[in-house]
């Protein structure tokens, strides 16, 4: 059997994991002499307690869902990807490519060119630490996080040369022309006299983002490639007896991943900024191994994974406007939620299978053990849905 | 012959047990792995302990050993209870185990891992030069003779052991456990070792012998003790049994012993291997200069102590190895030196049983439904175009589960949930369906429990009824013997030797596997 209920294993443990993030949260502000509750009613209220709120949560749950997306893919070849920042920063490039030097005639058009630029430009930088892993064994770990340095800097270089206007001191590209800005939730949900999500830039790529999620979970369960893809990240030896080659994985899945990782900047470059800037990716490619790891990398889970991400960003911006908190102590709780949702995974998840394992070995066997229980069988009924303890 | 635990009186009943367990019960998880056992074992004996895999044995012994504690029970060694919460207090009570695998430090020497834990203080060579001293003694006295400065990974597997045996000595042990001690060694390195373990019992010394070879049990036993799912069934006096008996008090029924095949009729060939040569990743030379036929409606078997270049020979077959030669399938040429890849072998008609289900031969966290594509899962059986088509491969594996009687029959369970013999008859399912014309099978029952075993020794001869031409590898000669029409003898990369299975025996084949011919004999 497997070592818990699926529902413990996706629900159970998260809930767990985020809950002692929150007191340790809690304590914290607590020692810097500020009322937990209160703070807690402000993230909540100013994350989701408005469409103003709401259109600045989904917008970063947007770019998480992508990059987190990303690193799910990966995940199920056994593949670490670490780059989805360098790839993100790179996919913003290819955005800020076709928007600037091709005259559009209509906003959709735009937005797909932006997809396919995007993808390809992420894609692309995914494939050199791919090409190094397959072919040389070079560590992807340790290569995508360095191209995360080389896309940074090569970013730096262009916006400083190239492709800054001339005569700005900005660190960016020029605007980019009126065809190509996307539609905003503003722009699709305010209807009549009542403006909904006024100022948030929150944008149409939320959909493209829930379609990816829907197109990675046909993409992992539903084809041959994915099959592949996910023998290979189970068992190489397998793999490689099935006839399943190393080479030919880890290059698609690494493609797919960077592809999805560069399509973050559909969301943050042609939705927000309309203008490629330093540091538009705002970390939002680490973010995505949590919101995978959360999601356990399953579509579904790192849309949730996402949203969540999304209310604590935007919950956390709010505290820093309102209390007085220290905008490190908002940094501090984000970090609290991906230590414990994400690094510290296993430290909820073991004993939770050990209470399973050990309240499923009480039901279907009779261990004369060395407990308290009187031998025999225990009645499989006696305990349902109540958390066993010894 | 009644199934009923025939408990007897042990051979020299009277006095104090060497060893004395009583109701031990250990379950890990929802699994018991040792149900209220309790055994005796007298002091200046060899006592067996005979089971399938899984029976408890090993965690029978590792319980004895200090590596589990036991969830309830009393260990009495010597007549006196002992607690044993680790393998230094085993030591201190006398115990040595002999591993299957062994735990030795390859780059030392005999001498050094003799030493290895039991130095006297925080300098070497007081400590090394009191163990020469002991070595040449205990050599002497068992015919254990080791040369003490020659390094682990330069001698052989036989010797090894040896050095696992002097360690224990070394630590004064009385009783000596062996787990599975013949897993690794040719039948003259088994014989010899039971020449020591005689030894070791006419000096008083205890043994427990773990093994699932009823040969060995038959051979150098004095008593042995069944164990079947985790429970002692019997303990009997050696000369008072038969292996059939034993057989069925393992099983819990009566077991076919032997495979019950007509003659075969062999056609034309099949396999051609001419001149097959392999060098391994560190530029080791595997194979070399392999040449042998199959030919339809026969079964091969290739004999030989593991590590000589059978698993080579299943993986450059299997097209995930390189080689040079030629190999040629139905006449056929295949490609074994330009690209490596397992589909292309497949669609040429080569099924392959790999000698690791859990490495190779399944995905274990797979679903039983998605293991039975592994390898075809490119097929239009499985899916149209870029799709795969779940509805199908679970009505497949259904239907392949029920016809190859693997238990439970239920086709969405991770592999990892079914046991050994389970997996291994999933795998055999997929290969065998998938209709070969070569199949290619390592230690088709490594880790199968005997029933399951009979199965698939059944369907291995089913298959070359059919005309079908299969080339089998195992490390359990008795296996070869029985299941093969001819048999090919491997050692050191090289064919030693073709006999045909029926003017052949263990003694003979035994010569071979030790890289021994008439002519240098």
């Amino acid at each position: 059997m497997d070592r818990m209920p699926r529902w413990a294993d996706v629900l159970l443990v998260p809930l767990i994991s985020l809950l002692l993030a929150a007191v340790i949260s809690a304590l914290v502000i607590l020692a810097i002499g500020q009322n937990p509750w209160e703070a807690l009613k402000i993230m909540v209220s100013g994350s989701v307690g408005s469409t103003y709120g709401w259109g600045y949560t989904l917008y970063y749950a947007t770019n998480f869902m992508f990059t987190g997306l990303a690193v799910a893919v990966a995940n199920h070849a056994r593949l670490f990807n670490i780059g989805g920042e360098g790839q993100a920063v790179i996919g913003g490039l290819g955005v800020a490519l076709i928007a600037l030097y091709i005259p559009w005639p209509h906003w959709s058009l735009a937005l797909l060119a932006a997809m396919v630029a995007s993808a390809a430009f992420g894609a692309a930088w995914a494939a050199i630490p791919a090409v190094l892993q397959a072919r040389r064994g070079s560590h992807i770990v340790i290569t995508t996080i360095m191209f995360n340095f080389i896309a940074a800097a090569l970013l730096n270089y262009l916006l400083v040369g190239p492709l800054k206007p001339a005569g700005t001191m900005e660190t960016a590209t020029a605007s980019f022309p009126e065809a190509t800005h996307i539609p905003s939730f503003r722009d699709m949900f305010s209807f009549g006299e009542t403006i909904l999500f006024r100022g948030t830039p929150a944008n149409i790529t939320f959909f493209i983002a829930i379609l990816a999620c829907l197109a990675v979970w046909l993409l992992i369960w539903k084809t041959r490639l994915g099959y592949e893809i996910r023998a290979f990240g189970f068992s190489e030896g397998a793999a490689r007896y099935a006839g399943i080659g190393s080479t030919k994985i880890i290059m698609v899945t690494m493609l797919i991943s960077g592809a999805l990782a560069g399509m973050m900047a559909i969301n943050n470059t042609l939705g927000e900024a309309e203008r490629l800037i330093l540091n538009a990716v705002e970390g939002a490619g680490f973010i995505g191994i949590a919101v995978a790891l959360m999601g356990r990398s399953h579509p579904l889970g790192v849309f949730l994974a996402a949203i969540l991400f999304g209310i604590l960003y935007q919950g956390g911006s709010e505290l820093g406007l309102t209390l007085a908190i220290p905008r490190e102590m908002i940094v501090v709780i984000q970090a609290l939620v991906i230590m414990f949702t994400g690094a510290l995974d296993n430290m909820v998840r073991m004993p939770i299978e050990r209470i399973f394992a050990r309240r499923r070995a009480r039901t279907p066997l009779s261990p004369p053990g060395p407990t308290l229980h009187p031998p025999g069988r225990v009645a499989p009924s006696s305990t349902p849905g109540t958390a066993a303890t010894e | 012959m009644s199934l009923a635990p025939q408990v007897q009186t042990q051979s020299g009943s009277q006095g104090t047990p060497a060893i004395e367990l009583r109701g031990i019960s250990k379950a890990f998880g929802p699994v018991q792995a040792n149900k209220d056992i309790s055994i005796r074992v007298m002091p200046g004996t060899i006592h067996g302990i005979i089971g399938e895999n899984g029976a408890g044995k090993s965690t029978l012994m590792s319980i004895l050993y200090g590596f589990y504690h036991a969830d309830s029970g009393e260990i009495f060694i010597n007549g006196r209870r002992t607690l044993i919460p680790d393998s230094q207090a085993a030591i201190r009570a006398g115990i040595g185990m002999v591993f299957q695998h062994f735990k030795l430090v390859e780059n030392f020497t005999v001498l050094e891992n003799v030493v290895l834990g039991a130095e006297d203080g925080a300098l070497l060579r007081p400590s090394l030069a009191k163990a020469r001293a002991q070595l040449r003694q205990l050599a002497e006295e068992y015919e254990l003779d080791v040369d003490p400065d020659a390094r682990i990974e330069e001698i052989g597997v036989g010797f090894q052991q040896r050095v696992e045996i002097l360690k224990a000595l070394y630590r004064r042990a009385d009783i000596l456990i062996l787990d599975e001690p013949t897993g690794v060694l040719t039948p003259p390195e088994a014989d010899h070792l039971f020449r020591i373990l005689r030894n070791l019992k006419a000096q008083g010394k205890t043994i427990v012998l773990i093994t699932h070879k009823l040969r060995e049990i038959m051979d150098i036993t004095d008593t042995v003790s069944v164990m079947r799912r985790g429970e002692m069934t019997a303990t009997v006096a050696t000369r008072d049994t038969n292996p059939a008996q034993l057989a069925e008090l393992m099983v819990g029924r009566k077991v076919l012993l032997r495979v019950d095949k007509t003659p075969a009729e062999p056609g034309a060939p099949v396999l051609e291997i001419d001149n097959l040569r392999v060098v391994d990743a560190k530029g080791v030379e595997r194979l070399k200069g392999v040449s042998l036929a199959v030919r339809a409606g026969e079964i091969l078997g290739i004999a030989g102590v593991a590590g000589n270049g059978q698993s080579e020979l299943l993986e450059v077959l299997g097209g995930y190895m390189k080689g040079t030669g030629t190999v040629r399938v139905k006449g056929r040429p295949i490609d074994i030196a330009g690209h490596e890849d397992a589909r292309d072998r497949r669609d040429a008609g080569i099924g392959h049983v790999p000698e690791d289900r859990q490495q190779a031969g399944l995905i274990l966290d797979f679903a039983a439904w998605e293991n039975i594509a592994l390898g075809y899962h490119h097929r239009d059986a499985y899916g149209r175009g870029a799709m795969m088509d779940q509805a199908a491969m679970k009505a497949d594996t259904a239907d392949k589960m029920q016809r190859f009687d693997v238990r439970p029959p239920n086709p969405m369970l991770a592999a990892k949930n079914f046991s050994g013999g389970n997996q291994q008859k999933i795998v055999v399912a997929r290969e065998i369906e998938s209709g070969p014309d070569l199949l290619l099978i390592g230690q088709p029952t490594r880790g199968v429990d005997i029933g399951a075993i009979e199965f698939i020794h059944k369907q291995i001869v089913a298959l070359r009824d059919q005309g079908k031409a299969i080339l089998l590898v195992s490390v359990e000669l008795d296996e070869i013997l029985s299941l093969s029409d001819r048999i090919a003898v491997m050692f050191d990369g090289r064919i030693m030797g073709e006999k045909i299975a029926a003017d052949t025996d263990a003694n003979e084949l035994g010569l071979l596997m030790a890289g021994i011919t008439e002519g240098t004999a």
